[in-house]
C-alpha cells in the first residue's frame, strides 16, 4: 500500500474552472442588468431589483424526463395506508387535474438573480470611468486640510505642547541633579538648627557650604530650558473633494417636444447615478431656459412649460451664477450637461460659444452638450451644434441622439475607460 | 486481546499504515475479498471540495462548470448545510482513494475498510465495471485528455472548446452503449489508436459526402435508404457516438473531444446503475471490518461506539413524512440487503425458503455475498433478492400516480399481496431506462435535407421536459450541422405523441 499526502499539494486545483465560471456569469449578469435597466423607468435606475438571466449561459441542459405520464414511486415508512386507499395530491407537485399532463417540471428558462442597489450600479457601470482630467485641472478637485505630524522645536506661543515641554524639563533637570525643593528646605534647616544649637564653626560652615552649592546649582539649572520647549507641529496635506455638482440645463421652449425632454432626462439621471457613485455628494442644480433662464426644482424642470425664444447664453449665465454663488471651485467638482433641441437664436451662438469657452470650460470637470431629436429625425446639425463644434475643446462633448436606445450607448462612449475619442464626434 | 490500534484521535503515517495492514488481514485473510492494490492520498477539506466538483477525478480537463459545482458546494459547505464526505474513492488500479486530514483515527480505519477494500473489491468483481471500465488506463487516459483539451484551447481558441464541451456534456448521459460494449474498453490503446483513426479519417470518405448520381426509381430509393441506414449503423443508442463518427462537418479534434467526453461518461456509468449495490458491498464490509477489529482488542470501546453512532448515521432511513427524508438512503437498503442475506444464508426462516431457495440456508455467507457482488446490478439484485421481511422492515409501499386522476392511490403496501408488486415497482426504479430516457438515432435522410431523425421510446406516457430538451436538441443540431428532429413514440402503440425540432443555429465545424 501506498500513503501519499497530498495537502501540500498547491491549492486550489479547480481555480481556473471557477474563474470561467465566474467571468461566463459575470458577463451574463451584466448584459442582463444593461438589458434591464433600458426597460426600466429611469429614476428607479440606481435600485435593487431582481434581473433575470437566461439559463442557457449557465445551465447545463441535458435529456431527462418530465412531469407527465403515470408513475409508480416506491415510499418507506408506512404507518397507516391500507392498498386501495386514495390521497389528495399533495399541492404543488405540479401534476394532476383531469387530463392535463402537461406539467413542465423542473425546467427553467432563465435565472433570477436578485441583486443589491450596489450591485445593479456596480454592473451598469462597469468599464465607465470619470473624464481624464488634466494635470492642471487635477490640482483643483483638491482642497487643503491639515493634520497632526508630531512636533517641532519652533512654532507659534498657540501651539507650545505643556505636556511635551514639560517631560523634557523633568528629564533635563533629573539628568544634570537640580536640586529639589525639599533638598534645599532640608539644608536651610539643617542650618539653622545647627545655629539654633550654637554647634561648632566648622559643622555650621560645611552645612552653609553645602547649602550654598545646592543653591548655586539651582540658580544655574534652570526649571525650564529653551531647549526643552516643543510646539505642536501641523502640516498641510491635499484633501480630495468628495463632492461635485450637476448642472442640468435645458431648453424649454415650445420646439422642445416631450419625447425629446424623456430623452434629456434619461441622459441627466444616468449622469446623476453616474457621479453618485463616484462622489460622497452630489447636489443637482435645475436650470431651464426659453431666453432666460431660472433655476427651478426637478418637476418644474421636467414637466413645466414655458414659452418664448431660445437663447442658450442665457442658461448659462444662471448657471454661472450659481456657481460662483453656492459652489465655489476648490471645493465642488462641476459638470455640467445640456440638452437642447439646437434650435438656439442664431445671433446667441457666438456668445454662447465664448462664455462656454472662457468662463464655464475653465471651472468645469466636463460639459456634456447632447442635442435631442425626434425620433428618426437626424439631429446633430444645427447651427449651435457647428459652433460648439468649432471651439474644438476636449473638455466639451457633444452628442446627439434622437430614441431611447441610443441614451445609454452614448453615454457609455462618452465615460467609457479607454474612450478614445471624445469631444466632436457624432 | 491485541493492543489497541490507536488510542487517541490523532494519527500519522505510521498509525495509516498498522490501520491499513490489520484491516487488511482481516478483509483479506478472512472474508476472503479479492482488490486492487491500495493508495491512500491524504488531503484537505478544499481538495476534497476540488475532487466533488470535477466528478471525483484526480486528473480533469477544465470546463466552467466544475468551476460551478466548486462553487455550489463550497458555499454549501462554508454555510454549514453540507458537510463532506470523508473519502472519494477512484476505480483505477491501484486503487485511489482520498481520505480528508480532519478524520480521527476510527474515521480513518473506517474509511478505509470501507472505500479501500469494500468499494475496491466491488470495482474489480463486478461483472458491469469490468464490462464498462478499464482501471488500469483511466488515469492515463486523463491525462492525455486533459493535455489534449488545453491543446485544442492553445490551437483553436478556449471559447471555442468551451462551447463543444457544453454540447458534448448535454449528451453525456447518452453517450453508452447500453446493451453491452461491442469490445472490452482499452483505454491504454487510446490515445494511439487516435493517431491512427485520423490518419484513416483522411484515407476515407463519409457516406454522407457520396455525391454519386443515385439510382431513380422509389424502390431503388427505397433499397439505398436501407443500406445507408447499415451502413451508419442505425438505430444508434449512443448519440455521441454516431455524432463523433458520422456528424458531416465537425472537424477531427472536435470528434477526439466528443470522444474524450463520451469516453469518460462511459467510465462513470457503472457507478450509476450500481449505487445501491455498490455502498451496501462498501458498508457491509466495514461494518464487518469493525466489528472484528473490536473484538480482537484492536479498536478501544470508545472508539467503537464513535463507530457506532457513524455507522448509524450513515444507514438511517427516515420515512416518507419525516422532515429529513430525501429519498431512499442507497446505504440504508444496501447495507440492510447485505446484513438480510447474510441471515438468510445463515439462518433462514420458512418464508425465506420459499422466495429464495437459491441461497437459503446454503451456509457460505461471504460466498454467496461475493458471487452477488459480481453477477449483478442494483435492478436485478432487487429484483431476485428484497425479501418480504425487509419490505415489512422498512414499511414500503408504492403510490399509483395516474397524472389523469385527480387522487394518488396506494398501490401495494408490505402485505402478502404485495410483495411481488412492490419489489417490481422498486426495481424498476434502479432500471437502466429509469434513470435516462430510451432515445436513439433513428434515420438519416441521406437522401434528402440530411436531416437527422431521433426517437424517444415513451414508456408510459412520460414524455421529456420540454424546456431542457429544447436546448439539448440545439447542440445536436450545432453538432450535427443539419436540422434535426427528435420524435417521442409510445411504446405500446407506435403513436407520436410530441415532436421537437431543431435548427443549426451555431453550427460547430472546422
Amino acid at each position: 500500500m501506498n500513503i501519499i499526502d497530498r495537502r501540500l499539494n498547491p491549492n486550489g486545483k479547480n481555480l481556473p474552472n471557477r474563474q470561467r465560471f465566474l467571468r461566463r456569469a459575470r458577463k451574463i449578469v451584466r448584459d442582463a442588468v444593461r438589458k434591464a435597466s433600458a426597460t426600466r423607468g429611469i429614476r428607479d435606475v440606481d435600485e435593487a431589483g431582481v434581473v433575470v438571466i437566461p439559463a442557457d449561459g449557465i445551465d447545463e441542459p441535458s435529456f431527462h424526463l418530465g412531469n407527465d405520464g403515470f408513475r409508480h414511486p416506491v415510499f418507506p415508512g408506512n404507518r397507516e395506508f391500507s392498498e386501495g386507499d386514495r390521497l389528495p395530491r399533495p399541492p404543488g407537485s405540479g401534476r394532476g387535474g383531469a387530463g392535463s399532463g402537461a406539467g413542465e417540471g423542473k425546467s427553467e428558462d432563465a435565472y433570477s438573480i436578485a441583486l443589491s442597489a450596489e450591485e445593479f450600479l456596480e454592473f451598469f457601470l462597469e468599464d465607465l470611468e470619470l473624464p481624464d482630467l488634466e494635470r492642471r485641472k487635477l490640482s483643483t478637485t483638491e482642497s487643503e486640510g491639515v493634520r497632526r505630524a508630531g512636533y517641532s522645536v519652533a512654532g507659534s506661543p498657540s501651539n507650545l505642547s505643556v505636556s511635551r515641554t514639560m517631560r523634557n524639563s523633568m528629564s533635563r533637570r533629573i539628568a544634570l541633579k537640580r536640586p529639589r525643593p525639599d533638598d534645599l528646605r532640608e539644608a536651610e534647616e539643617a542650618l539653622a538648627a545647627a545655629e539654633a544649637r550654637k554647634a561648632p564653626a566648622r559643622e555650621i560652615a560645611a552645612l552653609r557650604a553645602t547649602l550654598e552649592g545646592l543653591q548655586r546649582k539651582t540658580r544655574t539649572i534652570a526649571w525650564i530650558d529653551p531647549i526643552d520647549i516643543r510646539y505642536r507641529r501641523f502640516e498641510p496635506v491635499p484633501r480630495p473633494t468628495t463632492q461635485a455638482v450637476m448642472f442640468c440645463l435645458m431648453d424649454v421652449s415650445a420646439s422642445m417636444s416631450e419625447h425629446m425632454k424623456d430623452l434629456a432626462k434619461r441622459f441627466f439621471m444616468l449622469l446623476y447615478v453616474f457621479l453618485k457613485k463616484r462622489y460622497k455628494k452630489v447636489d443637482i442644480v435645475f436650470i431651464r431656459h426659453t431666453d432666460e433662464a431660472s433655476e427651478v426644482d426637478e418637476d418644474t424642470f421636467f414637466h413645466g412649460v414655458e414659452s418664448g425664444g431660445t437663447r442658450v447664453s442665457s442658461a448659462q449665465r444662471e448657471m454661472l451664477r450659481v456657481a460662483r454663488d453656492r459652489y465655489p471651485q476648490d471645493s465642488w467638482n462641476l459638470y455640467v450637461a445640456q440638452a437642447s433641441d439646437g434650435d438656439n437664436d442664431p445671433r446667441d451662438n457666438a456668445e454662447s460659444a465664448a462664455i462656454l469657452l472662457n468662463e464655464i470650460i475653465p471651472m468645469t470637470q466636463y460639459y456634456a452638450y447632447l442635442e435631442v431629436g425626434e425620433q428618426g429625425q437626424r439631429p446633430g446639425d444645427s447651427t449651435l451644434w457647428r459652433a460648439y463644434q468649432e471651439l474644438d475643446e476636449p473638455r466639451l462633448a457633444q452628442r446627439s441622439v434622437t430614441s431611447r436606445e441610443e441614451i445609454y450607448p452614448i453615454f457609455r462612449e462618452l465615460f467609457s475607460r479607454d474612450a478614445g475619442v471624445r469631444g466632436s464626434a457624432s | 486481546m491485541s493492543e489497541p490500534l490507536f488510542t487517541s484521535d490523532g494519527w500519522s503515517y505510521d498509525t495509516i499504515q498498522r490501520i491499513h495492514d490489520a484491516v487488511s488481514e482481516i478483509a483479506i485473510g478472512e472474508l476472503g475479498l479479492d482488490v486492487f492494490p491500495n493508495q491512500i492520498e491524504i488531503i484537505t477539506a478544499e481538495q476534497m471540495l476540488d475532487a466533488y466538483a470535477s466528478t471525483g477525478m484526480p486528473i480533469f480537463y477544465q470546463h466552467w462548470s466544475f468551476g460551478k459545482h466548486f462553487t455550489q458546494h463550497e458555499q454549501m459547505y462554508r454555510k454549514g448545510m453540507m458537510g463532506l464526505a470523508y473519502e472519494i474513492v477512484i476505480n483505477s488500479n491501484p486503487c485511489i482513494s482520498y481520505v480528508m486530514e480532519g478524520n480521527t483515527a476510527m474515521m480513518q480505519t473506517l474509511v478505509i475498510a470501507h472505500a479501500a477494500f469494500g468499494h475496491n473489491h466491488f470495482f474489480k468483481n463486478n461483472e458491469t465495471f469490468k464490462e464498462f471500465t478499464d482501471p488500469a488506463g483511466i488515469l492515463d487516459y486523463l491525462k492525455f485528455a486533459k493535455a489534449y483539451i488545453s491543446s485544442c484551447e492553445e490551437e483553436f481558441g478556449e471559447a471555442a472548446v468551451e462551447r463543444l464541451l457544453d454540447a458534448a456534456h448535454a449528451l453525456q448521459p447518452q453517450g453508452v452503449h447500453r446493451s453491452g460494449r461491442r469490445r472490452k474498453l482499452d483505454l491504454r490503446g487510446e490515445q494511439i489508436r487516435q493517431r491512427e483513426r485520423r490518419a484513416h479519417e483522411a484515407q476515407t470518405h463519409n457516406e454522407l459526402w457520396r455525391t454519386l448520381p443515385t439510382p431513380t426509381g422509389k424502390q431503388r430509393g427505397e433499397e439505398s435508404r436501407n443500406l445507408a441506414a447499415e451502413r451508419l449503423g442505425l438505430p444508434e443508442e449512443n448519440i455521441l457516438f454516431f455524432l463523433e463518427r458520422h456528424a458531416p462537418k465537425l472537424a477531427s479534434w472536435q470528434r477526439e473531444i466528443l470522444r474524450i467526453v463520451r469516453l469518460v461518461g462511459h467510465y462513470l456509468y457503472p457507478q450509476r446503475l450500481t449505487k445501491v449495490m455498490n455502498e451496501g458491498t462498501a458498508t457491509y464490509v466495514h461494518y464487518r471490518i469493525m466489528n472484528r477489529l473490536h473484538e480482537l482488542g484492536k479498536i478501544s470501546d470508545g472508539a467503537f461506539l464513535e463507530f457506532l453512532t457513524s455507522h448509524t448515521n450513515v444507514v438511517a432511513q427516515p420515512g416518507f413524512d419525516h422532515p429529513a427524508y430525501s429519498g431512499m438512503n442507497p446505504y440504508a437498503l444496501g447495507f440492510a440487503m447485505m446484513r438480510d442475506i447474510e441471515r438468510i444464508v445463515a439462518n433462514p426462516t420458512e418464508e425465506d425458503k420459499i422466495w429464495t431457495p437459491d441461497i437459503a440456508g446454503r451456509g457460505d455467507v461471504m460466498g454467496v455475498l461475493k458471487d452477488i457482488w459480481a453477477n449483478y446490478r442494483d435492478d436485478s439484485f432487487i429484483a431476485q433478492y428484497l425479501s418480504p421481511r425487509l419490505m415489512r422492515e422498512f414499511k414500503f409501499f408504492n403510490i399509483e400516480d395516474n397524472p389523469r386522476e385527480s387522487e394518488l392511490v396506494v398501490g401495494s403496501i408490505h402485505d402478502e399481496r404485495g410483495y411481488r408488486r412492490l419489489r417490481r415497482a422498486l426495481s424498476r426504479r434502479y432500471d437502466a431506462s429509469e434513470i435516462d430516457p430510451l432515445m436513439e438515432v433513428a434515420s438519416v435522410d441521406l437522401l434528402g435535407d440530411r436531416r437527422l431523425r431521433l426517437e424517444h421510446k415513451v414508456l408510459e406516457g412520460r414524455l421529456l421536459a420540454a424546456g431542457d430538451t429544447r436546448k439539448a436538441l440545439q447542440h445536436i443540431a450545432d453538432l450535427w450541422g443539419y436540422d434535426v428532429e427528435l420524435r417521442e413514440i409510445d411504446s405500446d402503440s407506435g403513436a407520436k405523441l410530441a415532436d421537437h425540432q431543431a435548427r443549426p443555429a451555431r453550427p460547430f465545424g472546422g
